[in-house]
């Protein structure tokens, strides 16, 4: 049952992925696109809560740094993901439960998660952006999430909870 | 069982931190060939397939996706783009999409007889999101057709980049709009050579920076600029047309003069692609050659 559900959720990363490179880039705004994989770890964390939820933020982190279009430094995805994941676990008590909380937490982690992401890029040096344009992109990148958030997030909370391991419920 | 009210465990939350800086320090550190290669190969193996597949199972609804793009100057064109919009929904319902596609490959076969080149035709699956702030895309074609890394990629009207990663099915491009891209650029006019550099954005804004290596000279606007090519053609190959000039700016902070560039390139609707390889290159799909057959 545990590698089952371990599929699932691996599956789930992998099908976030596949979707933001390739179904998404039609949509896309100036090259911007929903980040699923995000929304994927943002709904872990008010499913499952923070310690789950940052491991999951590792796993689809490296998803996205090692799947084919990616060609930065390994890691920098997974490392905003870890955070974002905590992040948001940390503040499902308080904003879980509500439609608007849920939409603050991924605009939220949204900026947080994509800050972080050009953060490290900076600091490694990688070639990017002038910061005005990076300020651009991460805000485009905010309205996205939140725009897919009502339409992709009820279905990922109750497949998560689904298939959370039985235990005594609690919210 | 849990307490929820119970404080998350910090040593977890440490521990997958150092764990991402171990991987990013291993992968930045490791140079060109670096220790989680195997581990990208591995996942492109699993998720170029998947990428693949989905590109075919979305592709009628593609230009569908065109009507919704929205970008700056949409507004204006609303009631333009609604009268087409029914047009090329009807289009889309009666002309396979197919027809299209044909002609790009026609394109693609003229471009072959133009440039002399061999190529591979391929077509873009994936782009990397805006968010990763690298201009990069996934084509269809990988080693098992001969495609391997440092070889140019055109399309119809230019120069598009260079492969930078290989898996059997799939390959990573690099665009030559991504600010790591330096590809050798000479003007079409007089020869001049320069480097052509990407300023990492698409669309409206793609455009490319162009250094000239002679200070004295001032590019004039619409000069067209070419790659200037390397050693074997590898990773660019010559004569592939770049783009046109459009500004000039001389500063006196740099020695050089920089004019700036419109690609021939539309990146934002990237589909069919020729990766150009050696004639002799044998693969498991037909080559557009140089005298405009196929194999």
């Amino acid at each position: 049952m545990r590698l089952v559900r371990a599929l699932l959720l691996a599956a789930l990363v992998g099908l976030a992925v596949v979707l933001q490179t390739v179904v998404f880039r039609h949509l896309s705004v100036e090259g911007v696109v929903p980040n699923l994989a995000l929304l994927v770890v943002v709904a872990t964390a008010l499913a499952r809560g923070p310690e789950f939820a940052a491991v999951m933020g590792l796993v689809a982190g490296l998803v996205v740094d090692l799947a084919p279009p990616a060609d930065h430094v390994a890691g920098r995805w997974a490392l905003a993901l870890v955070v974002v994941g905590y992040l948001a676990g940390r503040v499902r008590q308080d904003a879980g439960g509500s439609a608007v909380g849920t939409l603050v937490v991924v605009g939220a982690c949204s900026f947080v998660g994509t800050s972080i992401y050009a953060f490290s890029g900076m600091v490694l040096g990688d070639p990017s952006m002038p910061v005005g344009e990076m300020l651009g992109v991460i805000g485009l990148g905010v309205v996205w999430d939140v725009l897919v958030t009502p339409i992709v997030m009820p279905p990922l909370l109750m497949l998560l909870r689904r298939i959370r391991p039985p235990q005594v419920a609690f919210r | 069982m849990r307490d929820p009210h119970k404080r998350p465990s910090r040593p977890l939350f440490v521990l997958l931190v150092l764990a991402c800086l171990t991987m990013i320090t291993l992968d930045s550190r490791g140079g060109s060939t670096s220790p989680l290669d195997p581990l990208r190969s591995a996942v492109g193996n699993v998720l170029g397939p998947a990428e693949t597949g989905t590109a075919a199972a979305i592709r009628p609804f593609e230009q569908i996706g065109g009507f919704f793009r929205s970008n700056h100057d949409l507004r204006g064109d609303v009631a333009r783009l609604e009268a087409k919009n029914t047009k090329l929904k009807n289009d889309l319902a009666t002309t396979p999409v197919d027809r299209n596609r044909l002609a790009e490959y026609d394109a693609l076969m003229r471009t072959a007889q133009d440039t002399g080149y061999a190529m591979v035709p391929a077509r873009v699956i994936a782009m990397g999101p805006m968010q990763s702030f690298s201009r990069t895309a996934t084509i269809d074609a990988g080693t098992s057709s001969g495609v391997h890394a440092d070889l140019t990629v055109v399309s119809n009207s230019g120069l598009v980049g260079r492969v930078i990663r290989a898996t059997r099915t799939t390959a990573t491009v690099l665009l030559i709009v991504d600010s790591s891209s330096v590809v050798g650029g000479r003007l079409g006019s007089n020869n001049e050579i320069g480097f052509v550099r990407g300023r990492g954005v698409l669309g409206e804004k793609g455009r490319l920076d162009l250094d000239l290596v002679d200070d004295s000279l001032v590019p004039a606007r619409k000069d067209v600029v070419v790659t200037w090519g390397s050693d074997k053609g590898s990773p660019y190959v010559a004569g592939i047309p770049i783009g046109t000039v459009t500004r000039v700016f001389s500063s006196p902070r740099e020695l050089s003069r920089r004019a700036v560039l419109e690609p021939f390139v539309d990146f934002s609707s990237l589909d069919v692609v020729g990766v150009v390889v050696p004639g002799d290159t044998k693969g498991d799909r037909s080559l557009v050659r140089a005298d405009g057959g196929t194999r």
